[in-house]
């Protein structure tokens, strides 16, 4: 499959000569090339292809044609705009060092250095050995994809774990919080509710009949103390919210209820 | 062997999901009252093998242990089931893997002077969620780079038991260059 699209790279013929520029009115799909180029896993791979390309082995690298061929494509993506990895101008500027070497007469002290082009073949060909393990690796059988584990297991549940992290002050005053929270857990008698507020609103509709105005403190009964003044007070609310009455307190003064309904 | 320890066996092969060793097996076995060898364990699993022979389902043995598995004929169907949901590998990355598995361990520089191009982040943090490598030191080298090995669970999920079952790494074109080399030296 890759290899498909790398033949797709090579350079068109048209009537019988490569085509190599592109014509810059062709409209290009965005991300096109990029995909192609993606094809190559870096400089090193697109050498051994413009190498496989010429039918040669990597000892007879000619560099001065591959390192044209190989400028050639570098310019073509360049013109294309496509950003390149740094490697590949690396990559560039090897070969052309290799090929100017190369044009240069050979100093024999020189030698005791190492030959940049049997370095750069020593990488190659390493590379090569990696990149067919690769192949052979992509295409050897892989779970998922060609085949599959039989299995009647639990999906995976994701059970986040939440870490706590407390130092032993902190558990301290916890402790000593809760110990002085109010014990809520004791039982208790719930009694009967033994003044209605229902009940307490329809005497005071019942006296508001009869006069218009009335004080808070005539509504009472003293027998009934504390809870017969809250329970008259949540009566008078009650009739203030339905607006039967109006609660009038004038500064000090006590409150007076007054019938809305006469009014 | 007791059809019921049989059983068992397949009944925890069934329900594991993941590869089980023999001596996990026994344990598991165990816990349930039954008591077998690893022998015997293995009989179960020769025992279930003659078993499937008739349907979809085999026993494969991997890294991590012995797995129920779908015959590699009936996976097709299942490829469709799936939507091809699986995510593909790129080439970059099937090279920073082989690279890996064959020169365990490496460090990430060992990896781009091999590629000839640098290795994202994204790449090795991809395989190591993937749990096909795990960092096993640090090279005593400036920076101390991490050192990545892969793991029993990479060989489970390309069917091996070891990394020897992998292909031989392919050898290097010995030519001329030879002499030319030795010369250098």
């Amino acid at each position: 499959m890759q290899n498909t699209t790398q033949t797709q790279l090579e350079f068109p013929m048209v009537m019988g000569q490569p085509y190599e520029t592109l014509p810059e009115d062709l409209f290009i799909p965005p991300n096109a090339l990029e995909l192609c180029l993606e094809t190559f896993s870096g400089p090193m791979d697109l050498l051994l292809y413009l190498i496989k390309k010429e039918n040669i082995n990597i000892l007879e690298l000619d560099v001065s044609n591959i390192t044209d061929q190989y400028i050639e494509y570098i310019d073509l993506m360049d013109a294309l705009q496509f950003e390149l990895a740094a490697e590949y101008l690396v990559m560039a500027a090897t070969l052309a060092e290799i090929k100017s070497r190369m044009m240069l007469p050979r100093d024999k002290h020189d030698e005791e250095e190492e030959d940049p082009k049997s370095a750069l073949i020593k990488r190659l060909q390493e590379y090569q050995r990696y990149k067919s393990a690769s192949e052979k690796m992509a295409l050897m059988p892989r779970v998922d994809r060609d085949f599959y584990t039989a299995t009647a297991a639990l999906p995976e549940i994701k059970i986040e774990k939440k870490e706590i992290s407390i130092t032993k002050e902190e558990l301290a005053s916890i402790f000593n919080e809760i110990k002085s929270r109010p014990d809520l857990k004791l039982s208790h008698q719930i009694d009967f509710e033994e003044l209605s507020t229902q009940e307490r609103i329809q005497i005071i509709l019942n006296i508001l009949s009869r006069r218009n105005v009335i004080s808070f403190s005539k509504t009472l009964r003293k027998s009934e103390g504390r809870h017969g003044v809250v329970v008259t007070f949540l009566a008078s609310l009650e009739l203030a919210k339905d607006g039967h009455v109006e609660l009038i307190q004038n500064k000090t003064e006590e409150m007076f209820l007054k019938s809305l309904r006469g009014a | 062997m007791d059809i019921k320890i049989v059983n068992t066996v397949e009944a925890l092969l069934f329900g594991a999901g993941r590869p089980l060793r023999l001596s996990e097996i026994r344990g598991l076995l165990e816990s349930d009252g039954l008591i077998a060898e690893l022998s015997d364990i293995k009989k179960c699993i020769n025992e279930l093998e003659q078993r499937f022979n008739l349907s979809s389902l085999e026993i494969t043995e991997v890294a991590s242990g012995f797995r129920l598995q779908i015959k590699q004929t009936y996976s097709a169907p299942i490829t469709h089931l799936w939507n091809e949901r699986t995510p593909r590998i790129s080439k970059a990355l099937m090279e920073t893997i082989s690279i890996i598995s064959y020169k365990q361990p490496v460090t990430r520089g060992d990896i781009e002077d091999i590629r000839g191009v640098s290795v994202s982040t994204q790449s090795i943090r991809s395989l190591l969620e993937r749990n096909w490598i795990k960092v096993t030191g640090f090279k005593d080298a400036p920076g101390r780079p991490a050192l990545y090995s892969t793991t029993k669970e990479f060989l489970d999920d390309l069917n091996l038991k070891s990394i020897s079952e992998l292909p031989e790494l392919p050898e290097v074109d010995e030519g001329p260059n030879d002499q030319v080399l030795s010369e250098v030296i």
